[in-house]
């Protein structure tokens, strides 16, 4: 056995050698800073970090926290309605795309370009149009209809929904992309047997084509969940986490105690919460999408 | 009547008038919400291209009556962040600094790890494969802290190799992903008779592989380019005042103004920051989807 592995590892050491920065970075920037953030989470670390133990004093202060509670609700309605309305929107977009329209390539750019740009951009131009002083709501009270009130980006309660607004116009044209791609690999031999059967249309998108259409939906789903857990600088840019906190969001808590407020311990408290929940999560769907059809080298 | 599945499918005849109905309903659905995505577009444009005074009126959605460049030069030359008013092109040169290296590097080391874990065995190579996609799953926030205090004894935080570094490791999972799977679809009998022939791992993958990876290095450029131009988080924390790229500066001169927002300067500045991705965009066409696609649903 020790012979053996010798020879193997002699016979593609190259490949040991070639696969050690992958290793390193594995093993420091990803698996060492995440036992070091959580470890931190642990301590009572303020503006430098500390190497004594408090228990989980942290994680109770940190549910203790408005400001992060808030952020968690906030989250929750966000990701409910932008993965409902991206994944309606692009399944209706692939859908129509799809019945031999002319000018497809062009509605297929127009609908795709949001999602090249960055979330800075998506958020800036969106609050520009919702500013109540100066876009939709301006325009129509200049048309005469001085009681319109289109105002999300500056209520406390609809904010989240201009939030959402902004990342479903960025993201729902990945859906749109995938989902076309799918539609296009379908066989025609369905659309031939079911019409003879005289299915109606939309029953057979919703019964035989979207579920055979499974690899495709979950791949956009799982971007898209990646791009809400991690979602930051929309809401920088577009609303700062205001008006008050309304619109904060965990990614942007962790970062204003990491770096304005002084408060490690808080901070990677948040992000510990945040790393069990995506781990718990995607952990299944990473197994099946990617794992278990490994590679050759398996 | 039998219930058409899909009306343009069917052989050539007069449309029925329920049909008719029918595509009309398709292209005003397709057309409304294509206005919807370009508004903000069209907005940014028109906007660009008026004088403040205009603006005042709060008709953003009219034409510029009297067309100008003045916002546009203005935020390229002297738009202002804080104090400092040297314009967006200085982001624009940190920018292009940060991309370079960074494209350059993440896609070698992607397509090396690649090519090492489909054709040599290479024992708990896909252990760590495996970690390294579930990275590609986890906020960013979790890793940043420690970084941050790495980068600062190794005093390469907030320096441009600080940021390049932090764009290869972030964007490594994809990267590797994406050139993983392209070369399980190659012939495996090709790289058995390399190494018959007696040739060795450097000489296979650079005489045989890179050569055969021109299509995957196109979406892995375009996938990268655009990524790293819209990096709003990593550039921020680790670039340092000096390299701050495009997307943090446009933040700063937008959000942090005081006295009347120049609208017009704004925009033209977010405009100018969605150049480059946008035209890797249009100028990639479908090779930008194929980006979307593989790097995630072929596993």
């Amino acid at each position: 056995m020790g012979a053996e592995f010798t020879r193997h590892v002699r016979r593609n050491l190259v490949a040991y050698i070639a696969l050690l920065p992958m290793a390193a970075v594995v093993i420091f920037a990803y698996l060492g800073t995440m036992a070091w953030s959580v470890r931190l989470s642990f301590s009572s670390s303020k503006l430098l970090p500390r190497n004594d133990f408090v228990g989980f004093a942290q994680y109770v202060t940190l549910f203790d926290t408005s400001r992060w509670l808030t952020s968690l609700g906030n989250l929750a309605v966000i990701a409910f309605f932008f993965l409902l309305i991206c994944f309606v929107l692009g399944c209706l977009l692939a859908i129509f795309i799809d019945q031999n329209v002319r000018a497809e390539s062009l509605f297929r750019t127009v609908f795709l370009y949001p999602y090249a740009m960055s979330f800075v951009v998506a958020g800036l131009i969106w609050q520009w149009i919702l500013n109540p002083d100066l876009g939709i709501q301006a325009t129509m009270r200049g048309f005469g209809f001085s009681g319109f009130v289109l105002d999300w980006v500056v209520n406390p309660r609809m904010v989240l929904y201009a939030v959402i607004l902004a990342t479903v116009w960025h993201g729902s044209g990945l859906v749109m992309a995938l989902i076309l791609a799918g539609l296009r690999g379908i066989d025609g031999e369905i659309w031939r047997a079911t019409r003879i059967d005289g299915i109606p249309a939309w029953r057979v998108y919703l019964s035989i084509v979207l579920p055979m259409l499974r690899p495709m939906i979950i791949t956009s789903l799982v971007l898209l969940s990646i791009s809400i857990v991690k979602m930051y600088d929309v809401v920088v840019a577009m609303t700062n986490g205001g008006p008050g906190t309304a619109s904060e969001v965990p990614a942007k808590f962790i970062m204003d105690n990491l770096f304005e407020r002084a408060n490690i311990g808080l901070a990677t408290a948040a992000s510990t919460v945040m790393l069990i929940t995506v781990l718990l999560v995607m952990a299944p769907v990473i197994y099946s999408q990617y794992f278990r059809k490994s590679g050759r080298a398996a | 009547m039998m219930p058409q599945a899909k009306p343009a499918a069917a052989a050539k005849r007069p449309l029925t008038y329920q049909e008719v109905w029918g595509r009309a309903g398709i292209y005003a659905f397709l057309g409304v919400l294509a206005l919807f995505f370009l508004l903000p577009l069209y907005v940014m444009l028109v906007t660009s291209f008026k004088s403040m005074d205009e603006i005042r009126l709060g008709l953003i959605f009219s034409l510029p009556q009297q067309f100008t460049v003045d916002a546009w030069v203005k935020a390229w030359t002297s738009a202002c962040t804080g104090l400092e008013c040297t314009g967006l092109r200085v982001g624009f040169g940190n920018s292009v600094k940060i991309l370079l290296p960074s494209v350059v590097f993440s896609i070698l080391l992607g397509a090396l790890n690649g090519y090492a874990l489909s054709f040599w065995k290479v024992k708990g190579a896909n252990v760590l494969f495996a970690c390294l996609l579930l990275g590609s799953f986890i906020p960013y926030q979790v890793f940043i802290y420690p970084l941050v205090r790495v980068y600062a004894q190794t005093g390469i935080y907030g320096s441009l190799p600080g940021i390049v570094l932090t764009h290869v490791i972030f964007g490594m999972p994809v990267m590797t992903l994406l050139f993983r799977n392209y070369y399980s679809g190659l012939p495996v009998e090709l790289f058995k008779a390399a190494r018959i022939d007696g040739a060795g791992f450097w000489k296979i993958f650079i005489a045989i592989i890179l050569p055969m990876s021109v299509p995957i290095a196109i979406v892995a450029v375009i996938m990268q380019v655009t990524a790293i131009w819209n990096d709003f988080l990593l550039g921020l924390v680790f670039a340092g005042r000096e390299n701050l790229p495009m997307t943090v500066q446009l933040n700063n001169i937008v959000n942090t103004t005081t006295g009347e927002r120049a609208y017009n300067v704004n925009m033209a500045a977010t405009v100018l920051t969605s150049l480059v991705p946008l035209a890797v965009y249009l100028l990639s066409g479908r090779w930008f989807v194929r980006g979307i696609a593989s790097g995630a649903v072929k596993g």
